[in-house]
């Protein structure tokens, strides 16, 4: 990272679900544009809290978060979705009751103009989700779905895309699929947050990484350092996939 | 007899259908049951009335009992009381929501909001019934052995093309697909940049407006009483449930359950026993399906 700004920065971030009790003690994180950024750590570091607080689904109740250099802290996440940013949530990440073309225009629900557009794109990325398109979402595979969280969170064209375990109960081939997905996106100029507890393999496609524990920031490095890591091999790359 | 009783039970249910979408759509959108809902019937009975004070209900025209003023005073009616059944929400149910309140909580404000709605009702208007007008109509014979008003026939072809433009409202508009985002999963349609605020409000306007409809509709035939949506209220959440929450498909075709079941019984049992109508049929219904009729269970729900 150089001295220019990032796209996104969070600078000793505290929220959690009840006020008095943050779940995120002083969480510093920030992602470049074409980055991709991964998060690890154990269960219950506040990892997923972390991103939620980002979207503004869980109260802030100290420290910054700003967008392109734009203060974001606070704002209802409609608002944080409209700056320019994409989330898909861990899980429940898809409207199973409504067909796959309806979740994608619910994504570009701020979109005024080019819904269309945005819609054969998002076809023409993912073409499984094109053949289905009038059929409910719920028919979809876990890894179909994924696709269409994605899909979805793509259509307003953000800056940056937030993906919360974006490979849990996926298989490995699908979770390959799904980061090397992350990795073109950085390319194409989406850049990339994301929670993951596949994290060698998620490392293998970032450029940077974090380690949290106890919702404070503990190891921080390029990905490529944190894989050789003894300490953060130790806990978290050892040969056994960490449990969901 | 069956036929006129069928004729009778699609009239009414047809009414409480339209009255009911706005109890169905809460309960999915904002998961509390609205007690209250049944007074914004008859709120926007005697809103309508307050109008036709003005205007009067007009000439009767094409054999029915009233004018294009009724018609007017009725939608404008329909508008104040969608606006009504926000203005309270900002009131009184988006405060709970907003302290985290339980969702018993909002059924049992809901309960006594009720109260106040209807004796603000006998306060301003009075304990006897009101009439938008006193002419009188002679019931067609439409087919052999069955009578109906041409009243009737009006309000019934009014509701189906009101709840068509809404099913088409709901399937295609940008507006329609994000309220059905949001009835299935408020945080994920507000990470999609839906405002679920905006999509509250929606409810309550389109819900609100509904219900005066079915009050207006309810005071022209037979007449406006402040009891009118109390009444009613078992019925409204009959077909709600009946139909399967939050579809509106649903609650039009639980209303016409509700209406016939009510209007078919009276041939046999006494009349009495009319009100417990809708729960024999709801607990059938809900023995077989619990999610409703047209209902669709959310994955994750318990």
């Amino acid at each position: 990272m150089s001295g220019a700004t990032p796209l996104l920065q969070v600078d000793g971030l505290f929220a959690g679900y009840v006020r008095g009790l943050p779940i995120v003690q002083g969480v510093s994180v920030e992602v470049a544009a074409h980055e991709v950024v991964t998060i690890i750590g154990p269960n219950g570091a506040g990892k997923s809290t972390l991103l939620k607080a980002v979207i503004g689904l869980v109260p802030v109740e100290g420290g910054r978060i700003a967008l392109a250099g734009r203060d974001i802290t606070g704002l209802p996440s409609h608002q944080v979705i409209a700056a320019g940013v994409g989330y898909v949530p861990q899980t429940a990440n898809v409207f199973t009751t409504l067909t796959i073309g309806e979740n994608l225009v619910a994504g570009g629900h701020l979109l005024r103009a080019k819904l269309a557009e945005r819609l054969e794109r998002a076809y023409a990325m993912f073409p499984v989700l094109a053949d289905k398109r009038r059929e409910r979402a719920r028919t979809l595979s876990g890894g179909q779905r994924q696709m269409l969280a994605i899909a979805r969170a793509l259509m307003t064209d953000p800056a940056l895309i937030v993906l919360d375990e974006p490979t849990a109960g996926l298989s490995p081939l699908l979770a390959n699929e799904v980061f090397a997905r992350a990795r073109a996106l950085a390319e194409g100029g989406v850049a990339v947050l994301m929670v993951e507890q596949n994290a060698k393999a998620a490392l293998r496609q970032s450029d940077r990484g974090y380690v949290l524990a106890e919702g404070r920031n503990r190891i921080t490095g390029r990905a490529a350092d944190l894989l050789d890591n003894a300490e953060v091999a130790a806990a978290f790359l050892g040969g056994k996939r960490q449990a969901a | 007899m069956i036929g006129q009783a069928l004729t009778d039970g699609v009239l009414t249910g047809a009414v409480i259908g339209l009255g009911a979408i706005g109890v169905s759509f809460t309960m999915q959108i904002m998961r509390f049951a609205n007690f209250s809902h049944a007074e914004l019937l008859t709120w926007g009975g005697y809103l309508a009335l307050l109008i036709v004070g003005f205007i009067g209900a007009g000439a009767p025209t094409a054999g029915l009992s009233f004018g294009w003023q009724l018609l007017a005073a009725a939608l404008l009616a329909a508008a104040l009381t969608g606006l009504l059944a926000w203005m309270i929400d900002r009131l009184v149910f988006r405060r709970l929501r907003g302290s985290g309140a339980h969702h018993l909580t909002l059924v049992f404000a809901s309960f006594g909001l009720g109260l106040v709605m209807r004796h603000l009702v006998v306060l301003l208007w009075g304990h006897e019934s009101r009439f938008y007008t006193r002419e009188l109509q002679i019931a067609n014979e439409v087919l052999p052995g069955i009578r109906v008003l041409p009243d009737q026939i009006f309000i019934l072809l009014l509701t189906l093309l009101i709840v068509a433009a809404l099913h088409l409202f709901l399937t295609y508009s940008r507006t329609g697909i994000a309220m059905r985002a949001a009835a299935e999963s408020p945080g994920l349609s507000q990470a999609c940049g839906i405002d679920v605020e905006r999509v509250i409000r929606n409810t309550w306007l389109i819900g609100g407006g509904l219900a005066a409809l079915a009050g207006v509709f309810t005071g022209l035939t037979p007449q406006l009483n402040p009891e009118n949506g109390a009444s009613l209220l078992l019925a409204l959440f009959s077909a709600a449930i009946l139909g399967g929450i939050g579809s509106l498909p649903g609650a039009v075709v639980g209303g016409l359950f509700v209406g016939i079941a009510e209007n078919v019984m009276l041939l046999v049992v006494s009349p009495g026993f009319k009100q417990a109508m809708p729960f024999m049929l709801l607990l059938l219904v809900l023995v077989l399906r619990p999610q409703g009729l047209f209902g669709e269970r959310r994955e994750g729900d318990r």
